[in-house]
């Protein structure tokens, strides 16, 4: 077992329930499979850095994880196949990484959070 | 004009060093926009070690955060204002 994360962006074209659902199929897949899901994050809508797809904003969503290395090709191929997702990143963790994402989850680091916040709004 | 080198100015010469070593920082975060900002100038490159005084390890490491971050959008990968 290792852990991951896992980004992805969803076209804005999406209406709240089709994107909670989107957001649900993958948690499922997640821990159908066994992962263990240590945080899940949504972002709402936000601005791009730069247009994909033609489009200028996405929902993001987070999902940080235990599972087994083949899991990640399971959930990518699912990410893939599904066309209302145009952006997805999956990162091992190494301990800093779970360490630091601990404590982002706890709130701890004032300074960056306020930077998040400001982000998120 | 003297022939002798004149002491230069320290505070304008002071030593530059690497913030994650000295702050004891392990892991940098691609999501955080914000502090990936110190690391690129206006275009959006990636600065230097000779500029910012950080430490080959963690360049490499501020480089993957910074290329990950602009891959989901987050960091631009070229622009004209970004500050």
């Amino acid at each position: 077992m290792r852990n991951y994360e896992t980004v992805f962006i969803l076209t804005p074209v999406l209406s709240d329930d089709q994107m909670k659902d989107a957001v649900g199929k993958f948690k499922k897949i997640l821990t159908d499979n066994g992962a263990e899901i240590i945080n899940d994050e949504s972002w709402g809508l936000k601005k791009l850095a730069y247009p994909i797809n033609h489009k200028k904003t996405g929902f993001y969503q987070l999902f940080e994880y235990k599972a087994e290395p083949t899991l990640v090709d399971v959930l990518e191929t699912e990410i893939r196949r599904d066309e209302k997702v145009m952006r997805f990143l999956t990162t091992v963790l190494d301990k800093h990484a779970v360490a630091y994402n601990e404590k982002r989850k706890g709130g701890a680091f004032n300074k960056k959070k306020e930077g998040k916040e400001e982000a998120k709004a | 004009m003297t022939l002798v080198n004149e002491p230069m100015n320290r505070t304008d010469n002071a030593k530059k060093y690497c913030r994650f070593k000295k702050n004891g920082i392990k892991y940098i975060d691609y999501k955080d926009a914000n502090f990936l900002l110190k690391f690129v100038n206006e275009q959006g490159k990636i600065l230097p070690r000779r500029l910012t005084g950080t430490s080959a390890k963690y360049q490499r490491r501020v480089t993957q955060a910074i290329k990950r971050a602009r891959l989901i959008a987050i960091l631009p990968y070229v622009t004209d204002s970004l500050k």
